[in-house]
């Protein structure tokens, strides 16, 4: 059974779509989450993205996500989701020993 | 050098006034997303003013400094062209003449970026990167609203009928303009016009607008003759600084 799988909140304002802003910072590091803005298309979410988000040197890219988009867990998933992991040891490579030099 | 100087002005002067009226959105834009776009191009054009206006100081030679002549000057010696002063009007007012203003800033900072005039040919470059973000928002608000409901479009329409009779200004060229394009300082505002005129025509044909008939044009910034409304906005722009001489914080 599916259960709980949630997409994102029916909007409930009276505003344009929402969408979900990610920037990636200089050093090609992973996109990071930053906020949302509204808009009416991907232009203007880009724009509005670049101006509320990143004009204080934050970052060298931005994506922007309509949030309807976005298939979020739930907190009742967490357990089923996340726990098994955490009392395994022996699931984790954590046995190796890195050789020096290598970077993880 | 006193060519310099005028030139910077009349540089320095377009962005200040025209920054300082965007700025009067602040709080009060249709959406919030929009007023922090409207500040965030307000804070750039007054950056370059900042920046034009402290090497006209430079080339003036008096010890006066960009603050001394963003705050002290009189309308009179102001030299921006009279379509940046006009007041702000409504959004769509506000958007065309963004776009008119910052397809022209493009042009003319991409030929500043050649000038013989160190600063000036640096100033252009960081003018140059920021005009290509202005031209694509205000364009794409062009557009939105040309393209959109009828009273966006009847608004946008109405404002570009009122701001074309403004607009030959930016191209009128001067023996000042033209002494310092011979030295390789300034650029030739007469010769950036076709260019403009086609990005314009393309953007207003997407947007269903059309350009109003008159070949009027208004003129007089440049030598300082300005609209009744350039004195009001500096009567706000300059009171602390006139009241508090050199106050600082």
């Amino acid at each position: 059974m599916a259960g709980s799988r949630a997409t994102s909140n029916e909007s409930r304002d009276s505003q344009w779509p929402l969408w979900e802003v990610f920037i990636q910072p200089a050093g090609g590091e992973p996109h990071q989450h930053a906020g949302s803005v509204h808009a009416v298309d991907a232009e203007s979410a880009l724009q509005n993205a670049r101006d509320v988000y990143g004009r204080r040197g934050e970052g060298i890219n931005i994506w922007v996500v309509p949030s309807a988009s976005i298939v979020a867990s739930t907190p009742e998933d967490m357990g089923p989701f996340f726990d098994p992991g955490n009392d395994k040891a022996y699931r984790h490579p954590q046995f190796y020993k890195t050789p020096q030099g290598v970077r993880l | 050098m006193a060519d310099t100087f005028e030139y910077l002005l009349r540089l320095g002067d377009d962005r200040l006034v025209l920054g300082h009226r965007l700025s009067e959105w602040c709080g009060h834009a249709p959406i919030l997303e929009e007023d922090i776009a409207l500040a965030n191009i307000a804070l750039d054009l007054v950056g370059q003013a900042n920046l034009l206006l402290t090497a006209a100081a430079a080339a003036e030679g008096k010890g006066r400094d960009a603050d001394a002549l963003a705050f002290l000057r009189d309308g009179i010696d102001y030299r921006n062209v009279q379509m940046v002063e006009l007041p702000r009007g409504d959004f769509a007012f506000t958007v065309a003449r963004q776009f008119l203003f910052a397809e022209y800033s493009l042009l003319q900072s991409e030929a500043l970026q050649r000038s013989k005039h160190d600063d000036l040919s640096g100033i252009a470059a960081k003018m140059h990167k920021e005009a290509r973000y202005h031209v694509r928002h205000a364009g794409d608000w062009v557009l939105k609203l040309g393209d959109g409901t009828e009273e966006s479009h009847r608004r946008v329409q109405d404002a570009v009928n009122e701001l074309w009779r403004y607009t030959g200004e930016l191209f009128m060229t001067d023996e000042v303009e033209q002494r310092l394009v011979a030295s390789g300082v300034a650029c030739d505002s007469a010769a950036l016009e076709p260019a403009w005129r086609a990005q314009v025509d393309d953007v207003f044909k997407r947007a269903g607008l059309s350009v109003p008939e008159t070949r009027w044009m208004q003129r007089g910034g440049r030598a300082g003759r300005h609209t009744e409304h350039l004195g009001h906005m500096l009567a706000e722009m300059q009171t602390l600084q006139r009241q508090h001489p050199g106050a600082a914080w």
